[in-house]
């Protein structure tokens, strides 16, 4: 195998990893925040899929720039989502929260299920067969764009923590709920934003990987499990740790693809998480215990 | 290098603890002699907890020693610590809320104890001594502050300890209740020969109690004496007693 | 034994001799289809149980008991197949191999502060991955499936676990009543107390002598391995594997559903919940069907909502609120 296809399965792993990261960055802010594992992360990510390829289908709007809207409706989604079925779940114990984020993970993929049946759909882009070339090494069009919307999202969470008021409590209630609590934050409602915003992640990351991938209803599960493994390869809570392990694990399985077999990708990824968690167990960005 | 005979039972030489460029425990050395009651005080930050959290193996010290009946102890598990003989008290109580009192003393007594059946007799025994026996059938998150502060206590007690570390056990109890449970305490030391060692606020039971103090200021040791010395000392009235002089 | 019936009041004891007398007279009584949701029943309780013990008893939270369910029974189906070596010895292979699995888990899991949630997610993770790698290996059918021979000269060879439904329906009746007593014999022993003290607060009982990541494996083992041998019952009386069922994520949810409703932590939650929840299914598969909902997904999607419902509705489980009401509350020893 030749030099420039290795740079090409790399570049093309970096690209896609940073939209894997985008989703998984939509797990760690919701468990960073709520202290809640999003166990249905995979179906909503699903879900921004399904929307993103009716928008296409009603008034041909690329999955890309769909994102944008699709995050915004999420966001509300999830802002509601935890103000009605999550709060009370809050300070319930942890098996209890994953009875419920399954149950509506469940619900979720069914109703996918029953109203668009089991067959798996794709969206046909002007440049979906498109590549950059750079000498020898080609780059798909579509995942550049994809990439570049995924930083767009990300930079704009990374300055809305680091720039807004809301933001900043939100990494205060973060850090310390009861002092939150205490100077007068309104921590139901800053969960419910962050809820929101994990899902706005999560919304946008979808609809990014319309454009990239075909999709079924029955995504879901993998999907899950590939923001599980990111956020505990780059080390829960952290969000540089979510994108770098998102690009990381982009890299790991584009590379088992083209060296062994497609169907190997999820092993290399599993190997990579054993790995980590063995040399370093809480994550490569995670912070050491106090 | 002294010799095991006149060795102290607990030997802290040197200790140095930092927390992210703070020193909490700088350069901290203290013996402690089988069958004393040894208080540690000092004011709020000044090192004391963290102090009790290095003898008894929550954290390892960055630097120094320190030694137990003879054998090095730094750096082994809580558990491993407890095993040789010292229990500890936490400053803020744990509890395990959803068992009874009863139960809660049983896991400390299990330490030492051959079934279940003895260990339940011997917390029985201690929840006597403090008062907590007709209580012994609740949950243990459903009792009161001074009530949760002697089931501290009779856990720690219930591992038969050669040492016990108490963490501000007197804080929140009520005057009678103090002498309750410095009577109490007397009556262990004496009767048992248990070495203790204390960080407490309550001057009163220091004085009651202590055969020797120590004084921590900033994470450092500033004095060391009988009580009645150490009051005296001018460092000591600046840093900590002049504040509670004013009382 | 005797621990069993020391926790329990005098109508308490009433009520078990009840219900073991009604179990095993049950295929007496009963018809095949009933017999089959009470054997479901029975080895959902079982399943429940050794979920509980890990979870209720020392408060590790395995979202992912599929795993040692899958590998216990393609442990000891391979074994079968492959080598004809008997269920007997092939169950010690699975429960040796639940275990191996379980101390890799526990390995990287324990390590780290955040632990509770880390160990979950490893839980799930090696359960889905197990399901992949099983789904890859031709060597044991892949994703095709892996078949225990049925053959009609083999009938009745007990010792291999070639029985009918009432044979299986007493073996898994067997089990549900074992891993009650052992459950009962755990929580009042000394390791009993310290996985309970863990449960409650770990800083705490290392501080009182109990060496914390030693228990917590010891527990991980015992729940691993009672759930490898409910993975030998589960390929001896199927027959078949398919590593999209037997290591699924909803399998999992299946294992901890019961313990949960019926209240995590106590002995009879699980069973309680397991018989609750299973004659539940049942029924929703037949109203669906009365109604005329066939579509794919109808039942699942009815099941999601009730999953939200049920867990919303009752925070601490059904048998404790039960047992008040009955007066069969199980005392603190």
């Amino acid at each position: 195998m030749s030099f420039s296809l290795y740079v090409e399965v790399l570049i093309q792993g970096v690209l896609t990893g940073l939209v894997y990261g985008l989703m998984a960055l939509g797990l760690s802010v919701i468990f960073g925040v709520v202290r809640v594992v999003n166990f249905a992360h995979g179906e909503f990510a699903v879900l921004a899929m399904y929307a993103a390829f009716i928008l296409f289908g009603l008034f041909h709007l690329d999955p890309i720039v769909a994102s944008l809207p699709i995050a915004a409706a999420f966001f509300v989604v999830g802002y509601m989502l935890q103000r009605t079925v999550v709060q009370p779940f809050v300070t319930r114990p942890q098996h209890e929260q994953f009875i419920l984020l399954v149950g509506l993970s469940i619900v979720i993929v069914n109703a996918l299920l029953l109203t668009f049946g089991p067959e798996s759909k794709h969206t046909d882009l002007s440049y979906s067969f498109d590549s950059y070339s750079l000498g020898a090494v080609l780059v798909d069009k579509a995942r550049v764009y994809g990439a570049a919307a995924a930083l767009v999202v990300t930079t704009a969470l990374f300055a809305f923590f680091r720039y807004t008021l809301t933001g900043a409590a939100i990494r205060a209630a973060a850090d310390n709920l009861t002092g939150a609590a205490v100077v007068g934050l309104d921590v139901k409602r800053l969960y419910a934003i962050s809820f929101g915003v994990g899902l706005a992640c999560v919304g946008a990351a979808g609809s990014i990987m319309m454009a990239l991938t075909d999709m079924t209803p029955m995504l879901g599960p993998s999907l899950t499990l590939l923001a599980f493994t990111i956020v505990i390869v780059g080390g829960l809570g952290s969000m540089a740790g979510a994108l770098f392990g998102g690009m990381l694990i982009g890299v790991a399985e584009a590379l088992a693809s083209v060296i062994a077999s497609p169907s190997i990708k999820s092993m290399v990824s599993f190997s990579l998480l054993v790995l980590v968690l063995a040399l370093r167990p809480q994550g490569l960005f995670g912070k050491a215990e106090a | 290098m002294s010799g095991p005979d006149n060795e102290p039972l607990l030997a802290v030489i040197g200790v140095v603890k930092r927390f992210r460029g703070l020193t909490a425990v700088d350069e901290v050395s203290l013996g402690v002699r089988t069958g004393e009651i040894y208080a540690v005080i000092g004011p709020n930050g000044a090192g004391k907890t963290t102090l009790f959290n290095l003898i008894a193996g929550a954290v390892a010290p960055d630097e120094g020693e320190i030694r137990f009946a003879g054998a090095r102890i730094d750096g082994q598990a809580p558990e491993q610590i407890c095993a040789a003989g010292i229990a500890r008290t936490f400053q803020i109580v744990k509890p395990f809320p959803d068992l009874s009192v009863i139960d809660n003393v049983a896991i400390g007594a299990m330490l030492r104890a051959r079934d279940m059946q003895t260990a339940r007799a011997q917390a029985g025994d201690i929840l006597r001594k403090l008062d907590l026996f007709d209580k012994r059938g609740q949950k243990a998150g459903g009792l009161t502050l001074p009530d949760r502060k002697k089931l501290e206590v009779a856990r720690a007690l219930a591992t038969r300890p050669k040492l016990i570390l108490l963490d501000e056990v007197m804080a929140g109890l009520r005057p009678t209740e103090t002498d309750r449970m410095v009577a109490m305490l007397r009556d262990i030391n004496r009767t048992d020969n248990l070495t203790i060692v204390m960080i407490e606020h309550v001057m009163r039971a220091v004085m009651a109690l202590a055969t020797r103090v120590h004084v921590l200021h900033h994470g450092a040791s500033i004095a060391e004496g009988a009580p009645a010395e150490v009051t005296r000392d001018p460092r000591v009235v600046e840093s900590y007693l002049g504040m509670k002089a004013a009382h | 034994m005797s621990d069993l019936l020391a926790a329990l009041p005098a109508r308490g004891k009433i009520a078990l001799a009840l219900v073991v007398a009604a179990l095993v007279s049950a295929p007496l009584l009963v018809d095949r289809y009933v017999l089959s949701i009470l054997l479901l029943a029975l080895f959902g309780a079982y399943l429940g149980q050794a979920w509980n013990i890990l979870m209720g008893f020392c408060g590790l939270l395995s979202l992912g008991h599929a795993l040692y369910l899958g590998l216990g029974a393609y442990a000891s189906a391979a074994l079968y197949v492959k080598f004809g070596i008997g269920p007997w010895a092939g169950a010690f292979a699975a429960i040796a191999l639940g275990v191996a699995a379980a101390a890799a888990i526990g390995w990287l899991g324990f390590r780290f502060r955040i632990e509770g949630v880390y160990f979950s997610l490893l839980t799930i993770a090696f359960a889905e991955f197990a399901r992949i790698g099983f789904d890859n290996l031709p060597w044991l059918g892949g994703a095709a499936g892996f078949f225990l021979p049925v053959r009609a000269e083999e009938a009745g060879h007990w010792h291999n676990l070639r029985g009918g439904p009432i044979f299986f329906y007493y073996l898994a009746l067997a089990m549900a009543a074992g891993a009650l007593v052992l459950s009962t014999t755990l929580r009042a022993s000394k390791l009993g107390h310290a996985f309970l003290a863990i449960r409650e607060d770990a800083q705490a009982a290392r501080a009182l002598g109990v060496n914390v990541t030693r228990v917590r494996f010891v527990a991980l083992f015992i729940s691993a391995a009672m759930t490898a041998l409910g993975g030998v019952f589960i390929a001896f009386w199927t027959n078949n594997l398919f590593p999209a069922q037997i290591f699924d994520m909803s399998r999992s949810i299946d294992i901890i559903l019961a313990p949960i409703i019926g209240g995590v932590g106590t002995l009879f939650g699980p069973i309680v919940g397991a018989f609750l929840l299973v004659p539940l299914g049942e029924a929703l598969t037949e109203a669906l069907r009365e109604f005329g909902l066939n579509a794919p997904g109808a039942k699942a999607l009815v099941y999601g909502f009730l999953l939200m419902g049920i867990i919303t509705a009752t925070p601490s489980g059904l048998w404790p609120w039960l047992a008040r009401k009955l007066g069969l509350m199980e005392k603190q020893p």
